[in-house]
């Protein structure tokens, strides 16, 4: 089966709060001292299940794309090392202020100039703006079905059995190929590069291409051709007012939080 | 022509209670100059609840294939909706529908979808929607160059309006989009007692609890009060301790009890992002310098093993 998997380059979402700061008059984020972007955490996710479905269906080729600076390298290296053959990195400066619309329009027009594939897979959401829509975009610009929030991925017949995450449970559906699905948490566990596959990937093809490319006009990526502008971004303030329970024993603290909960008709 | 559509997922006792929650974000804009408030709902079980909440067209998708909840079958009749309300504004609510038939409803009409928003308002006879990102770190503000509006609302942000006699008309439409997913089956998540974003009382349990049994601790303080149901933070959830169904947080349930009682959660800004509607924070953590600590209104700086026993006991005495 011949796979894509897009992955994304994103700053760490673990970032704690304290370190976490934005330039509002730029409305960006100001990358946090000493702590690396990494790869948006539900793509090597995707990467894992396209070569589970790689190996079951016995061949095929999984190649990977990022629309990314040129630090998105090393997401697409990451997914190389874990086992993907090949990769293409989506790189100009007029992605520079791309929104999550204009990135469905470039990597569905990079999968049509790589000739398509059975399957697209990606991650639920990326990270940094949790919009989870570009899977549903690529989707419709590809006019194939899309199927959102996996856990579980296996062939069927001519297509593919998927298990997905609901609000309230668990949905199993059927769906013929070319299709695109994107991949949840709940999927489990990739697989973790060691360190001669590191070395081997630095070996595998990794293709960049421009706008031009793709055949994108400057009228139609950048912070102006936005169909929703970003007008403002900032942190929120969160005040702590916070009253410690006192007591020298748990069982004690326990009983002061139980009273003041009471006397607070809480409970 | 301006106006507001709200697209409502129909639900055994009329429509869900995030789609009256719609209602209530519609009527907000509406009184802000947004224009009409409509609404659009498969099947007719849920049009009179949309009317008597506020909606004064209610558009229902008579279709029958409607009725597998699917984005794609669903699309064309929304469309139809749209065009006919001549709505502007297009509100779903942040579930497993809204996060896949919005973005399909904005990529078809070049146009962009917000997602999962908690504050929206209309500025010079336009919308703009506040949302979290960055996990909950940031908040970003946007509006629409393209005409057509289209945002996803996250659950809790806005109050279900009151029920009223509700003297407006209902439309049908018959459109239904090609199934190109088919549906095998659907096992719904078995929730025993409370539904977790209707407890009065949320009883949250996290990694530091260290295994799956705990959670059992955490029933025993949650049945203690009755009205509480218990969650998890994604951590527990993923560990395998909790069904993923109970996970609150960004990409869980979203809760805003009177009181939510976290246990051995550290607070990050994911976990937040479910539950800092939250009336009244307990923190139960080892740790006094832990985000979850910072946000509450009481806290204690123990183990949970001792204390939660404890409390128990203690909640019981107070009768
Ligand atoms: C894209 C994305 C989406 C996410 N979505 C969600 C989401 O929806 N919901 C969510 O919850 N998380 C989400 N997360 C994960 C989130 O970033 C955190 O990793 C997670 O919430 C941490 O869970 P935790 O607080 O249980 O664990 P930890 O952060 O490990 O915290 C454990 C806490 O337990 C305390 N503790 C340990 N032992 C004891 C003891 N004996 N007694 C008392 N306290 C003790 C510790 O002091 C610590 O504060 C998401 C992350 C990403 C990247
Ligand atoms: N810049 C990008 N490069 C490659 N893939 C992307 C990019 N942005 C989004 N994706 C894919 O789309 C998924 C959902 O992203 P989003 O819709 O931005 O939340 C991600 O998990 C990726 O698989």
């Amino acid at each position: 089966m011949n796979i894509i998997v897009c992955v994304k380059q994103i700053p760490d979402p673990e970032t704690p709060a304290a370190s976490f700061k934005v330039d509002e008059a730029a409305k960006k984020v100001i990358p946090a001292q000493g702590i690396a972007p990494v790869v948006n955490p539900y793509d090597p996710q995707a990467t894992e299940a396209a070569l589970r479905l790689k190996d079951a269906t016995g061949g095929g080729k999984v190649t990977v794309i990022s629309l990314g600076p040129d630090t998105a390298r090393d997401a697409i290296k990451h997914a190389l090392a874990m086992g993907a053959d090949e990769g293409v990195l989506l790189n100009d400066p007029a992605f520079g202020d791309i929104d999550n619309f204009q990135t469905a329009n470039a990597l569905a027009k990079a999968i049509e100039k790589l000739g398509g594939a059975d399957l697209v897979l990606m991650g639920r959401a990326s990270a940094d703006w949790d919009m989870g829509v570009v899977p549903t975009g690529v989707g419709q610009l590809l006019n194939i079905p899309v199927v959102t929030v996996a856990k579980a991925i296996e062939t069927s017949g001519a297509g593919l059995k998927v298990e997905r995450v609901l609000d309230d449970g668990f949905q199993s559906v059927e769906v013929s190929l070319p299709a695109v699905v994107s991949v949840s948490n709940e999927f489990g566990e990739p697989r973790y590069p060691q360190l001669r596959q590191i070395m081997m990937a630095a070996k595998k093809t990794v293709q960049v291409w421009s706008a031009a490319d793709l055949g994108l006009g400057a009228d139609e990526v950048g912070a102006a051709n936005r169909a929703m502008p970003l007008e403002a971004l900032y942190v929120p303030k969160v005040e702590s007012n916070v009253e410690i329970i006192e007591g020298d024993t748990p069982e004690e603290k326990a009983a002061v939080l139980a009273q003041k909960l009471r006397a607070a008709k809480l409970v | 022509m301006a106006g507001i559509l709200v697209v409502a997922e129909a639900a055994a006792d009329g429509v869900s209670a995030s789609s009256l929650e719609l209602l209530g974000a519609a009527q907000q804009l509406s009184s802000q100059g947004g224009g009409a408030v409509s609404a659009f709902v498969a099947g007719q079980g849920g049009a009179q609840a949309l009317l008597q909440h506020g909606a004064s067209t209610v558009y229902v998708g008579t279709n029958a294939a409607l009725a597998s909840g699917m984005a794609e079958v669903l699309q064309p009749a929304v469309q139809a909706a749209i065009e006919q309300s001549g709505a502007d504004i297009v509100l779903l609510a942040q579930s497993s529908l809204g996060r896949d038939l919005a973005p399909a409803l904005a990529f078809a009409n070049k146009t962009g979808a917000a997602m999962d928003c908690v504050e929206l308002k209309i500025n010079g006879g336009r919308l703009r929607a506040t949302r979290a990102a960055f996990g909950g770190n940031a908040r970003a503000e946007h509006t629409w160059t393209a005409p057509l509006q289209i945002v996803t609302v996250k659950g809790k942000s806005f109050d279900a309006p009151e029920a009223g006699a509700g003297g407006g008309e209902t439309k049908t439409i018959d459109a239904a989009g090609a199934a190109r997913i088919n549906v095998l089956g659907i096992s719904k998540a078995e929730t025993t007692g409370i539904k977790l974003e209707d407890a009065a009382v949320v009883v949250s349990g996290g990694r530091g609890l260290g295994d799956a049994d705990a959670f059992k601790m955490l029933e025993d303080l949650a049945a203690t009060m009755k009205v509480a149901a218990v969650g998890a933070s994604r951590a527990a959830c993923d560990l395998g301790w909790y069904p993923p169904s109970q996970q609150v947080g960004l990409t869980g349930k979203t809760v805003s009890p009177n009181l939510y009682i976290a246990v051995a959660i550290s607070g990050a800004s994911q976990h937040m992002a479910g539950m800092a509607g939250s009336k009244n924070i307990v923190a139960i953590n080892k740790d006094a310098d832990s985000n979850m600590v910072k946000v509450s209104k009481f806290a204690i700086i123990d183990d949970y093993k001792k204390v939660v026993p404890a409390l128990i006991e203690e909640i019981k005495k107070l009768g």
